[in-house]
């Protein structure tokens, strides 16, 4: 056991990487090592994994369905029978905020899938290109970044029908721009080095250049943006389910549920409290998560 | 500058063509038929007809985007379903309390958030650095309804504080007259102090839960900013000449930082139009959020397209006026 971990530490660590997938895992398991001496960014990756398995074993973990109504004891105080009390149909508070975590992490899975390539590929080309393409694709930029992200979400989203997937495709679109300015940003200096004139030396396509080698190189300032931005999703996936135009009734969204607890709230307060400590909750793993990964991918910068 | 001058103009001419572009697009693409939504489903045959080519909806979409355009310039954004009138006389009804919460939200971010980090950036890595990051981390981590609501719950419900949702108690509702619709100068202009301790109470909570993230922004910039100018040369040549402190700080460090801390502020101002749409409506406050969300509710398209617009234009006005003022303040962009 410890001489197969002791290999894999030297394959780790060999000076000499023998290959371009070697010497990436390499880079990776020095960032971890930075990543692992922060505290903080561990606390928040911890709050990730934990949520992470909350929502995958959710039938296990929750004590009734999410779904199952019971109006002869509906607004019941938290009790043993029900953890955190139930709502206005009877339903089992607790429950629904384990289903809850199912929902708000499939909403900031499906938006960074929307929102990184896109991001990536604008503000590679925009990069790379320059000249009219680069204005034409930064002024585009620009007229989304003229909206605050909240209002032209709540926009898109009233004017496609209030539903959770217009939801994920509206704060995905609004999501891009920041992005596509930084990967630009990123390519810009990339596109400068020796290496690059290298492979346009030798005759690589402008294609083969963007999608091989700027590309990769932008991932990991694109990686930490990414994961502070997941905080910002949650909390604007809340705020449109909080309006009532993301997840409908009676999908266990947490934004929607506060929504709903906001009439009890100066008498069964907790209805509407705990949803909103789950977003905090979350929010906060990310965010922390976040920081330490720029720190540990980007030693540069220092606050 | 003059080209530069252009230049600029030239840029905002374009963004705002895009931003009304974007609107634009986000009308046609609502699966309500406006047409039936003017005629009603019942009309005669024929009607239907007539009201399209009333509404323009026959033209081609240049023809119809340069007709929209037209209109969004002159202030025409068509008549609310809502309140069944012209949109923009809603705006302007409603614009001012949002200016009012939101301009008293910038004071106290401004006033706690610049000093805090300061102090914050001077005593590094002690309590005040900490509490400075722990509010940094708030203003990301904490969805701002949720503050707005626990907030009521404790201060109004349970402590009995401040003032409940709107912007005054029913007693004291229409008695004094409207002038600015800024309705703490109103009661100013009219010398009722009754009226405006009233109002106060009820603005004090919202502008506070929103105060918070703008503070929480501003601090953590405020104390990026300073802690880039202590770490200069120019500081520890002060510092060596046998200044105190607090000049060196107060003197020398914050005058550089205060260009920036401009600009930062005048893009908090417009991420609070955010916060307010969210803050407005837990707080049933009557700005320009509780319209655009009491729009969006009803499914009318003219006051969330109106709205945004407004929202949209501002935002830019923002932009624009930190890049003016930046330009006009530090003297190397000259």
């Amino acid at each position: 056991m410890s001489g197969a971990a002791s290999t894999l530490r030297d394959y780790l660590t060999t000076p000499t990487p023998r290959s371009r997938r070697h010497a990436a895992l390499q880079r990776a398991w020095l960032a971890w090592r930075r990543l692992r001496n922060n505290p903080t960014a561990m606390a928040g990756l911890g709050i990730i994994v934990l949520i992470v398995l909350v929502a995958a074993f959710a039938p296990w973990i929750a004590t009734h369905s999410p779904f199952e109504q019971n109006l002869n004891n509906r607004l019941a105080p938290p009790s043993a029978a029900h953890w955190l009390g139930t709502d206005e149909f009877g339903r089992d508070v607790y429950s629904r905020l384990v289903y809850g975590s199912r929902v708000a992490l499939r909403i900031i899975g499906l938006v960074t899938v929307i929102t990184g390539p896109i991001g990536l590929l604008i503000g590679a080309i925009a990069g790379y290109a320059g000249g009219w393409v680069d204005a034409a694709l930064m002024r585009i930029t620009d007229i989304f970044l003229a909206f605050p992200r909240l209002i032209l979400a709540l926009a898109l989203t009233s004017a496609l029908g209030p539903n959770i997937d217009n939801a994920i495709l509206a704060i995905g679109i609004t999501g891009w721009p920041p992005l596509a300015r930084l990967a630009r940003a990123e390519t810009l200096t990339i596109r400068a080095s020796d290496f690059i004139a290298a492979a346009r030396v030798i005759g690589a396509s402008a294609t083969r250049i963007v999608v091989g080698h700027v590309m990769p190189l932008c991932m990991p300032s694109l990686i930490v943006r990414l994961t502070l931005d997941m905080a910002g999703v949650i909390l604007i996936a809340a705020g449109l389910g909080f309006l009532g135009l993301g997840a409908q009734p009676p999908q266990p969204e947490w934004g929607a549920m506060i929504a709903a607890g906001r009439k009890f709230v100066f008498d069964q307060w907790w209805i509407a409290a705990i949803p909103g400590i789950a977003i905090c909750v979350l929010s906060l793993g990310f965010n922390l998560f976040g920081d330490g990964l720029r720190d540990a991918l980007d030693p540069k910068t220092h606050s | 500058m003059l080209r530069k001058l252009a230049g600029l103009s030239g840029s905002i001419v374009l963004t705002v063509l895009g931003l009304l572009a974007v609107t634009f697009v986000i009308g046609r693409v609502v699966p309500i038929d406006p047409v039936l939504s003017v005629i009603g489903e019942n009309a005669p045959p024929g009607a239907y007809e007539r009201a399209r080519a009333d509404l323009g909806l026959d033209q081609p979409l240049h023809v119809q985007f340069g007709r929209f355009v037209k209109k969004a310039v002159t202030g025409d954004f068509g008549v609310s379903v809502l309140t069944a009138r012209p949109v923009i006389d809603d705006l302007k009804r409603v614009f001012p309390a949002t200016i009012e919460l939101a301009s008293l939200a910038t004071l106290i971010g401004v006033l706690l958030g610049v000093p805090l980090g300061i102090v914050a950036a001077v005593r590094h890595q002690t309590w005040v650095d900490h509490l400075a990051r722990i509010l940094a981390l708030i203003g990301h981590s904490v969805p701002v309804f949720w503050i707005g609501l626990m907030g009521l719950l404790v201060f109004y419900a349970e402590l009995g504080w401040v003032g409940g949702p709107g912007r005054q108690s029913i007693a004291f509702l229409d008695i004094v007259p409207v002038r600015t619709g800024m309705i703490l100068l109103d009661c100013l202009i009219d010398g009722d102090f009754e009226s405006l301790a009233d109002a106060f109470r009820h603005i004090v909570l919202p502008a506070s839960v929103l105060g918070l993230f703008s503070l929480a922004y501003i601090c953590r910039m405020t104390r990026s900013f300073m802690i880039e100018q202590l770490s200069k040369e120019y500081i520890t040549a002060a510092r060596i000449k046998g200044l105190s402190e607090w000049r060196v700080v107060m003197g020398h460090a914050l005058r550089n930082i205060a260009v920036p801390l401009v600009t930062v502020i005048a893009l908090s101002y417009g991420y609070l139009l955010e916060g307010s749409v969210l803050t407005e409506t837990v707080f049933a406050w009557p700005g320009l959020g509780n319209y655009l969300t009491d729009s969006l509710l009803r499914s009318d398209m003219n006051g969330v397209l109106g709205g945004t617009i407004v929202i949209g234009a501002i935002f830019i006005g923002l932009n624009l006026l930190s890049d003016i003022l930046y330009r006009l303040l530090d003297p190397r962009t000259r």
